[in-house]
């Protein structure tokens, strides 16, 4: 691609493909430079421009909070207080209005990290599409990716750790014993159903994790495929016209999905204390 | 869009390490801060409150003291004015009997002016009626003899 143009179709391509670090087949680790290479390396691969956005992303928000932690008043708060303040009791009522106020350590920080940390890594999608990728291509970069939770890996990878905590709290509220049997004896309570009662508990164990990882996904990808085809399809004098609007409305976007990716932790979380209840 | 098992690890990874630090050094401050803030509140909404009826309180017993006060001055007031009404009254009648002493002195004098103008007038008379009868009489009359007829007569004028 270098010095020509691109098609349309190689743009688009060039802007969905991560920057993957992994084995070729020959036996040597490096960068993928194509889709083909890529998939090659099969699933032992990392790819670098993900990671590098969540963990920076990650560590901006951590940092953030930490520095704003530092000096906290109980009195009148400064508008950074303010605004962590605004954060932690929107997440707190949230948590308090669908878990309920049960003591647990882990739902409030937990929702609050997923909420922040999503945002800030859907907020990259509001950042011009090539922005980034044209200006790293001076560093000898071919891909590079800014949207994280573009990348499948990235909200799999968050949905299926709450996955584990939601295993974790179920096996802890009913024991592991009536976690397994739990499986057979629900939603029909008779012998017969007991194989049919296993497998629609095991989809439905499995989608969960599934939509939740997937639904973040699905959305930010479409969002930035949106930007992506504006850029591909329109001269560059013309592109406003529907990047503006499309990113305004965008705004909403990102939040609301940083927001579901919250409320459905903690709506599975609370399923998982429930079960114990039956 | 390809499956990469490495990046999910990683992801899954740092999200754990976020939420652990989230744990420790975000949450519980910032809850711990806004739980004072909460206890602050409140107390001075209460304190607004008490203070709030210590004024009502305060405006209460002023007033009654006002009142107090209204009351006393115009009893004062009536007071006076019935002291003045008294003192008047009594300098009036000092007044009227200082005058009639007044009167019943000049009466007096104009009485004893009376009697001493009687008494000259009465003498001149009994001197001309002596004249009179000695003219008429000649020197009939010795004066030593009839003196005490004459002083009778003089008597009854």
């Amino acid at each position: 691609m270098s010095g020509e143009t691109p098609t349309t179709a190689e743009y688009i391509q060039h802007h969905i493909t991560n920057l993957t670090y992994g084995r070729h087949p020959d036996g040597t680790w490096g960068f993928a430079h194509s889709l083909a290479e890529e998939l090659e390396m099969g699933m032992w691969t990392v790819h670098v421009d993900t990671m590098f956005w969540s963990i920076s992303l990650g560590m901006v928000f951590c940092g953030l909070f930490f520095w704003g932690t530092k000096n906290l008043t109980s009195g009148v708060p400064g508008s950074f207080q303010n605004i962590l303040e605004t954060a932690v009791e929107f997440v707190d009522n949230n948590v308090k209005q669908v878990f309920g106020t049960r003591p647990n350590v882990i739902i409030g920080p937990l929702s609050l990290t997923i909420l922040v940390w999503v945002f800030l890594m859907n907020l990259m999608d509001l950042i011009p599409v090539d922005f980034i990728p044209e200006a790293v291509k001076y560093v000898g970069i071919e891909h590079f990716k800014v949207v994280a939770t573009t990348d499948p890996n990235a909200t799999l990878g968050m949905s299926i750790g709450v996955f584990f905590l939601v295993v974790f709290y179920s096996i802890k509220i009913s024991g592991p014993i009536g976690f397994v049997t739990g499986k057979f004896t629900h939603p029909i309570a008779h012998p017969i159903a007991y194989p049919l009662n296993f497998v629609l508990e095991m989809v439905d164990l499995i989608a969960k994790p599934l939509s939740h990882g997937l639904r973040l996904f699905g959305n930010m990808y479409a969002g930035e495929m949106i930007f992506i085809l504006i850029a591909a399809l329109l001269p560059f004098y013309a592109q406003w016209a529907l990047t503006l609007p499309w990113a305004i409305f965008h705004i909403l976007i990102i939040s609301l999905q940083a927001f579901v990716f919250m409320i459905l932790t903690i709506v599975y979380l609370t399923q998982a204390h429930d079960a114990g209840d039956h | 869009m390809t499956f990469s098992l490495l990046t999910m690890i990683g992801q899954m990874i740092s999200f754990v390490l976020f939420v652990l630090f989230c744990m420790k050094y975000v949450w519980p401050p910032l809850t711990q801060i806004m739980q004072e803030r909460q206890s602050l509140l409140a107390e001075g909404l209460e304190k607004a409150s008490a203070a709030e009826k210590q004024l009502d309180d305060a405006n209460n017993a002023a007033a009654e003291e006002l009142d107090a006060a209204k009351k006393q001055s115009a009893d004062l007031i009536a007071q006076a004015r019935n002291r003045a009404g008294q003192i008047v009254d009594d300098a009036k009648g000092q007044a009227q009997d200082e005058a009639d002493r007044i009167k019943q002195g000049a009466q007096a004098e104009i009485d004893q002016e009376v009697n001493r103008a009687r008494e000259t007038l009465r003498k001149q008379v009994s001197v001309l009626a002596i004249d009179g009868a000695e003219k008429i009489l000649e020197a009939s009359i010795d004066k030593k003899v009839h003196q005490t007829m004459l002083d009778k007569i003089a008597a009854q004028l």
